[in-house]
């Protein structure tokens, strides 16, 4: 077993080896600009990008005409938001998403307000799950766009995106989800889950960083994005710039094998999952899982641990990768705002950590990590006079300290 | 296969190739994560920023953005700056031959109240300096004016213009495309002195996906994209790890030899003009874009005799001959490009122009190859040859 155990899928995944191989004849020999029609070898740019296009179409259940290369998911979140806004402002200016979205969501949010967009930011379920009841109660006759997540980043939630998606085609609203963890994880299929626009990531499936792919429907309804990045006409005038042909290559190899072992690779991640769940809970007593008990991803694994400091039990697994909150929030030491919005208190959003579970993953490392976790959580409450407090039957939160004294 | 299609793209370079590898294995983590593996990503970029920075003229290494390549950062330091401007002025002066990135992106202000004039250039290619300083005015926010041309390789006097800008449209920002230019020609940013300046990995034996946006100090821009508050905020995004060492690998291995890579790749251009000399009807653009030099040695484009360019270039293809008309963003389009009519040919002269480019990596065999391409596509097309 190689050491730090690698436990944060959810933050990036390795590229699998299948998917670096068939992108580096594209470093070297292949290297030709796809926008190069002129020659063969930019011919042969294009041929690969046409593939790649129609292997993560296929993931999804689209047509290969509907995707759009982008840089990552940040992009095409922004896109999807950003052009919609500008596209249909003068239909309506209302805007329904998430308080437990990606940062890349919310900024775009907050950035539209002030131009005049209004937007409805629901609170989700104590699971981190935005209700279909408690989207249809804010859809308005203005509202131009429903942006909600499939699957969480930080607590693995599902949301009832179907559901979602039917209710929003029936209101004659736009639906987008960004779906950079879900894609490769869980079925995903646009047409069956009425889907407008999704966004996913190679960076989260096994394919290189700075590559990601937009779903943007063509048909019933047709949707059209001012486009945000402006010049040379690439990906239908939606997102110019040379395509970076390795990356996109790599995508479309991802998507592919993705496909091939969805079923198979679901059923191993939630196997260890839930035998990481039991290991730890046979050993700590008040774990709180941060997340759903059914709808969730199978590789994530978000739990809270009472009495124990966050950065302190990080730092008692110091070989074993593991995130305490999202990735890209994490230079702050803020409490997660996902978790917030799932009315976690900041204590034990503090200690909140995050399992990611993937490809890779064996279950000697589970092991290892459950041994480090246990380990670690139980000298921290050994020192804890709170801890002890509370197996005495005492809620220490109820204790008036200041008082008597 | 001769390859003389290096202002479309590169291939990636073993140094580069070897400075990638850790990152596309073992070395996976997300710069933003704080464990080992996510702090050895962002150790990796910063020191991809340190090689920029110092390859540019040891500035500041946070002044350096990256980005996913040199579309959008055209598009960020245009966009970004005259958005961050808009209430000092809002008129834009835009460079004759501009990229199509930098020329949508000022579309993109003129569609939302911006005010746009052009640059021109005098007969015999020269950017009319004196037209430029006539037109910069108080509330002048933006000026774009790329520092090569990418179809025929005039180098333009950035170094002047900048220093009119700064005397006369003291609220204007100025931004260089600088994608052809940086490891072909050598630079000095400080004499530059431009306020965002562009630039491409895969033109430089980088790889596809990254690029970057140099900003002057103090220099704030609204942002593109919005996000998890990567790179300051100003580009936010899970970072291209690969995409990102590779750039910085790739700037600092071509700025470190660039005075003897302009010395060759003038040798190349000449040999190339010896070749075509064989060829009656070949006339070589040379035009004297008034910077340092006036021309990038890295860029050959040529008006053919006879057919359209076009149709030269796909015989030279079946011969192993890559080369390219117009640029690779211009190849959808069937017009001629601006650059060209900017330079004062007309449709049919524009259709005529083939672009050979050159790199490191071209040798002076591959250019006599192409020379006796060039003369087998002749007999082809009967054109008459002494």
């Amino acid at each position: 077993m190689k050491l730090p155990v690698y436990l944060d899928y959810q933050a990036t995944t390795p590229v699998d080896p299948r998917v670096l191989e068939t992108m580096l004849p594209y470093f070297s020999d292949d290297f030709g600009n796809a926008a190069s029609r002129n020659h063969s070898f930019g011919w042969s740019a294009e041929s690969a990008v046409t593939k790649a296009r129609e292997q993560i179409a296929s993931l999804i259940g689209a047509s290969p005409k509907e995707i759009i290369f982008t840089s990552g998911s940040t992009e095409a979140i922004n896109l999807a938001i950003k052009g919609t806004a500008q596209m249909y402002g003068s239909k309506g200016k209302h805007i329904i998403t998430s308080l437990a979205e990606h940062k890349a969501v919310l900024d775009t949010c907050k950035h539209i307000e002030k131009l005049g967009f209004e937007v409805t930011y629901l609170k989700p379920d104590k699971a981190g799950r935005v209700g279909v009841e408690k989207v249809a109660e804010a859809i308005r006759e203005d509202t131009i766009l429903v942006a909600l997540i499939w699957a969480n980043n930080e607590v693995g939630t599902l949301n009832p995106i179907r559901e979602i998606g039917a209710l929003c085609h029936e209101r004659d609203t736009l639906f987008f989800t960004d779906a950079t963890q879900a894609v490769g994880k869980v079925a995903v299929d646009v047409e069956k889950d009425n889907v407008d626009m999704l966004c996913l990531s190679a960076h989260k499936i096994y394919g290189p960083k700075g590559t990601g792919a937009f779903y943007v429907r063509r048909r019933k309804p047709r949707v059209r994005l001012v486009a945000q990045i402006d010049g040379g006409g690439h990906e239908r005038g939606m997102r110019s710039g040379t395509l970076n042909v390795p990356g996109i290559v790599g995508l479309g190899r991802a998507c592919e094998i993705c496909e091939a072992e969805l079923e198979e690779e679901m059923a191993r991640a939630a196997e260890l999952r839930d035998y990481l769940e039991e290991k730890i809970r046979a050993e700590l007593d008040m774990v709180h899982l941060n997340g759903h008990e059914k709808h969730h991803l199978p590789g994530n694994l978000n739990l809270s641990f009472s009495y124990v400091e966050g950065e302190s039990l990080l730092m008692g697994m110091d070989d074993v990768a593991v995130s305490s909150g999202s990735a890209c929030t994490s230079a702050s030491l803020e409490p997660s705002h996902v978790l917030r919005s799932m009315d976690v208190g900041d204590d034990l959003a503090h200690s909140s950590i995050r399992f990611g579970i993937g490809r890779f993953t064996t279950k000697e490392e589970v092991d290892y990590a459950a041994d480090k976790l246990i380990a670690a959580v139980k000298r921290l409450r050994q020192m804890s006079p709170l801890y002890e407090m509370a197996l005495e039957g005492i809620d220490p939160s109820s204790v008036d300290w200041q008082g008597g004294h | 296969m001769i390859y003389l299609d290096h202002a479309a793209t590169t291939p990636l370079s073993p140094e580069v190739r070897a400075a990638i590898e850790p990152f596309l294995g073992e070395s996976f983590g997300n710069p933003s994560s704080r464990h080992p593996l996510g702090v050895e990503a962002a150790r990796a970029i910063e020191r991809a920023r340190e090689q920029i920075a110092f390859a540019l003229g040891a500035l500041d290494p946070e002044r350096i953005y990256f980005t996913a390549g040199g579309t959008e950062a055209n598009n960020l330091g245009v966009l970004g700056a005259a958005r961050t401007r808009k209430r000092k002025g809002r008129h834009l002066l835009l460079g004759p031959t501009e990229h199509p990135s930098v020329r949508a992106a000022v579309q993109a202000l003129e569609s939302s109240g911006f005010e746009k004039e052009m640059l021109a250039l005098r007969p015999g290619g020269a950017l009319d300096l004196e037209r430029a300083k006539q037109s910069l005015r108080n509330d002048t926010v933006l000026v774009a004016q790329m520092a090569v041309n990418n179809e025929f390789g005039s180098r333009y006097p950035i170094e002047e213009l900048s220093e009119l800008v700064r005397r006369n449209a003291p609220n204007a920002h100025l931004h260089v495309d600088a994608v052809q230019a940086i490891g072909k020609i050598p630079l000095s940013l400080l004499e530059l002195n431009p306020d965002s300046l562009a630039l491409s990995g895969h033109k430089l034996h980088g790889l596809k996906g990254a690029g970057a946006l140099v900003l002057r100090e103090e220099v704030r821009l609204t942002p593109l994209v919005f996000g998890g508050g990567q790179e300051g905020d100003v580009r936010p995004g899970t970072e291209n790890v690969v995409g990102i060492v590779a750039l910085g690998a790739a700037v600092e291995s071509a700025v470190r030899v660039v005075e003897g890579t302009h010395g060759r790749l003038g040798d190349l251009r000449k040999k190339l003009a010896a070749e075509l000399s064989a060829l009656p009807g070949c006339e070589l653009l040379a035009p004297d874009g008034g910077g340092p030099g006036g021309l990038s040695p890295a860029i050959a484009a040529v008006r053919m005799p006879g057919p359209p360019a076009e149709v030269w270039m796909h015989h030279l293809e079946q011969l192993g001959v890559y080369t390219s008309v117009g640029s690779a963003c211009q190849s959808r389009t069937k017009r001629v490009s601006p650059g060209l009519s900017a330079l004062g040919l007309d449709e049919r002269s524009g259709r005529q122009v083939l672009r050979f480019s050159f790199s490191t990596t071209t040798s002076a065999d591959e250019i006599r190859g192409a020379g006796a391409a060039l003369f087998r596509v002749a007999g082809e097309l009967r054109v008459r040859v002494s």
